[in-house]
């Protein structure tokens, strides 16, 4: 917490323009490398957009600033997951974010679960980055020089999610009696949601040595997550997976009204630059 | 209390140095002896101020999920977070003076604390985000750039760092109405009704005139204020005009014009009698602020209780192992 403020808070404009190596420049992704980067892509902006949803609310100063730079980490690497993905159909990052109707947005379920308190904030951002992690750290060394460097500089910054949210984890469960029985309750909660990430499919089968499969991802994650949950004393929940069908389209009910709140006024406007 | 010659002597020599170093243009520091006067005009002013910070959060906040393109949103994430760094650093510089962040929340809070006026308009559309950052956010910088020379040093060190990002705030804000002015039909006339919302208020962000204003003669003595209201709102509107200009966008005052003999700028009547109603707790989101941020504070409690708890629990832990 404090010890980032000094790294992530002093954001400026010209850190938001998107560096060079991270716009796939001159590169077009094939298609099934942009079905791979649209999948990330949406994965990051979803769940910046439910973090965007915090800042003014969050339960102290300190955490406006620390989810609203998860939020704007997250957003920088969808722009640039959205926009390399786009580079095989003609479309921008924003024709991708605001134009697509739900069922073409391949974000997983884990990230549309809904704020709710902070605690579900926390359990949601622990499961995802502990999941990011592992892929960013896997999918630096990818053939893909675009993926490669978008992930190379992700990496970094979502060990530091995970820090955050994994410091939250010990302090909500060794905390209080209540904030313990609500951190036990939001880890179960959103548990069913980690199975799909993991998920191998065609898609990824096929990419072999431009993404990991994100099976392989699997054991670096259950370490990870078990370690913090031994220093916090809390069990891995027993809990039965859900299907998640993010990567196909299929999404929950949340998705809908977080889609609509996004994409409303970027509608109404069709063809206007902003 | 009792006070005893040797603290009545004491009291002599720190309201010498005192003297000297405001003669001298020089910063007051936590440690320095300084007038009872000078200490409780500074924990209003610079919580007051901490709190416009907070409280300013929200109208823009209230647009981050619906923000029209990605980069818009992404900027708008990073300057509502900034008021949030602002707000932080500010209350840092306040408690240099003895008060507790816990009482200026409660201050805020319980609604027995001011902040500025215009946070408590609403923000219906995209545009409001342009004219916020343009003139809201343009008049704070007219407001604080002399206040980084003010004589108390956390204070005026607090808002060297706090203008720098001021200037950027401006900036995307004039970039929104830019766009949308030279944009569709339907876009340019939702830049100019935002700026028709705001550019009244946001002259009403200098206070009242000079002579209306009690407190601005003592702050000037002590320099913690620079220039007078008139003044600073003067040079705002100067900067306002060609930038209207280059928006392409229509001056709300149209009684406005130059003074060639003085060289400055003379304004429409300015409805004081609007900015005293919004003072009084009387404005159109007035309830709506104070209710998001108690809202806040109240959903956040059993949080902050953990993390006391737990940092408590660690605390103990620690003194048994060594
Ligand atoms: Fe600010
Ligand atoms: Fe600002």
């Amino acid at each position: 917490m404090s010890e980032h403020s000094g790294a992530h808070g002093d954001v400026s404009v010209d850190e938001l323009t998107l560096a060079e190596e991270l716009l796939g420049s001159g590169t077009t992704a094939t298609p099934p490398v942009a079905e791979y980067a649209m999948r990330l892509g949406d994965d990051a902006l979803i769940l910046s957009q439910q973090l965007g949803g915090w800042i003014s609310r969050a339960p102290e100063l300190e955490e406006d600033l620390a989810l609203g730079n998860i939020a704007l980490d997250l957003i920088g690497h969808a722009r640039a997951l959205l926009r390399y993905a786009g580079t095989a159909s003609d479309r921008s990052e924003d024709d991708l974010a605001f134009w697509r109707d739900e069922p073409e947005f391949r974000s997983c379920w884990l990230v549309e679960q809904p704020n709710g308190h902070f605690g579900d904030t926390i359990a949601r951002q622990f499961l995802f980055s502990a999941y990011q992690v592992e892929l960013y750290q896997a999918l630096a060394t990818s053939t893909d020089p675009s993926l490669g460097a978008i992930a190379g500089k992700a990496e970094r910054e979502v060990a530091y999610h995970l820090d955050h949210a994994a410091q939250w984890m010990l302090r909500l469960a060794g905390g209080t009696e209540e904030s313990r029985g609500r951190i036990t309750v939001s880890l179960g909660d959103l548990y069913p949601y980690v199975d799909e990430l993991f998920e191998d499919d065609e898609l990824t089968d096929r990419l072999a040595g431009v993404a990991p499969r994100p099976s392989s991802l699997r054991a670096g994650f259950d370490r990870t997550v078990a370690s913090v949950l031994a220093e916090a004393d809390l069990e891995t929940p027993a809990v039965k997976p859900a299907r998640g069908d993010g990567r196909r389209g299929g999404h929950t009910a949340s998705m809908g009204y977080l889609l609509a709140e996004m994409q409303w006024l970027a509608r109404r406007h069709p063809g206007a630059t902003w | 209390m009792v006070t005893t010659t040797a603290e009545l002597a004491e009291d002599e020599d720190g309201r010498a140095r005192f003297d000297a170093l405001i003669a001298a243009d020089q910063r007051i520091e936590p440690r320095d002896w300084m007038p009872d006067k000078y200490r409780r005009t500074l924990v209003r002013q610079i919580s007051q101020h901490a709190h416009s910070e907070i409280i300013g959060m929200q109208p823009e906040a209230n647009w981050i999920t619906r923000a029209p393109s990605l980069k818009r949103k992404a900027i708008l994430m990073a300057k509502v977070q900034d008021e949030a760094g602002h707000g932080l650093y500010l209350y840092a510089a306040a408690q240099t003076l003895g008060i507790s962040r816990e009482e200026m929340t409660a201050q805020l809070i319980e609604g027995r604390a001011r902040y500025s006026s215009i946070f408590n308009y609403h923000t219906p559309t995209w545009a409001d985000m342009g004219a916020i950052g343009w003139l809201v956010d343009g008049a704070a910088i007219c407001n604080q750039v002399p206040l980084c020379r003010a004589s108390y040093g956390p204070y005026g060190r607090a808002m060297v760092r706090i203008c720098k990002e001021e200037s950027f705030h401006q900036r995307q804000g004039f970039e929104i109405l830019y766009e949308l002015s030279h944009g569709t039909p339907e876009q340019k006339q939702m830049a100019q009704d935002a700026v028709d919302r705001w550019y009244w208020p946001s002259l009403m962000m200098f206070g009242p005139s000079d002579d209306a204003s009690p407190n601005s003669a003592q702050s000037m003595a002590w320099n913690i204020k620079r220039f007078s209201n008139d003044e600073l709102r003067q040079r705002f509107v100067g900067m306002c005009v060609p930038q209207f200009e280059a928006l392409g966008l229509e001056c709300p005052d149209k009684d406005l014009r130059y003074d060639e003999e003085t060289g400055t700028w003379i304004t429409g009547e300015i409805d004081w009698d609007e900015f005293a109603a919004v003072l009084d707790g009387r404005g159109p989101a007035n309830a709506a602020r104070l209710r998001h941020r108690r809202e806040a504070h109240d959903d956040g409690a059993w949080v902050r209780e953990a993390a006391a708890e737990y940092a408590r629990k660690q605390h103990d832990s620690e003194r048994v192992a060594v």
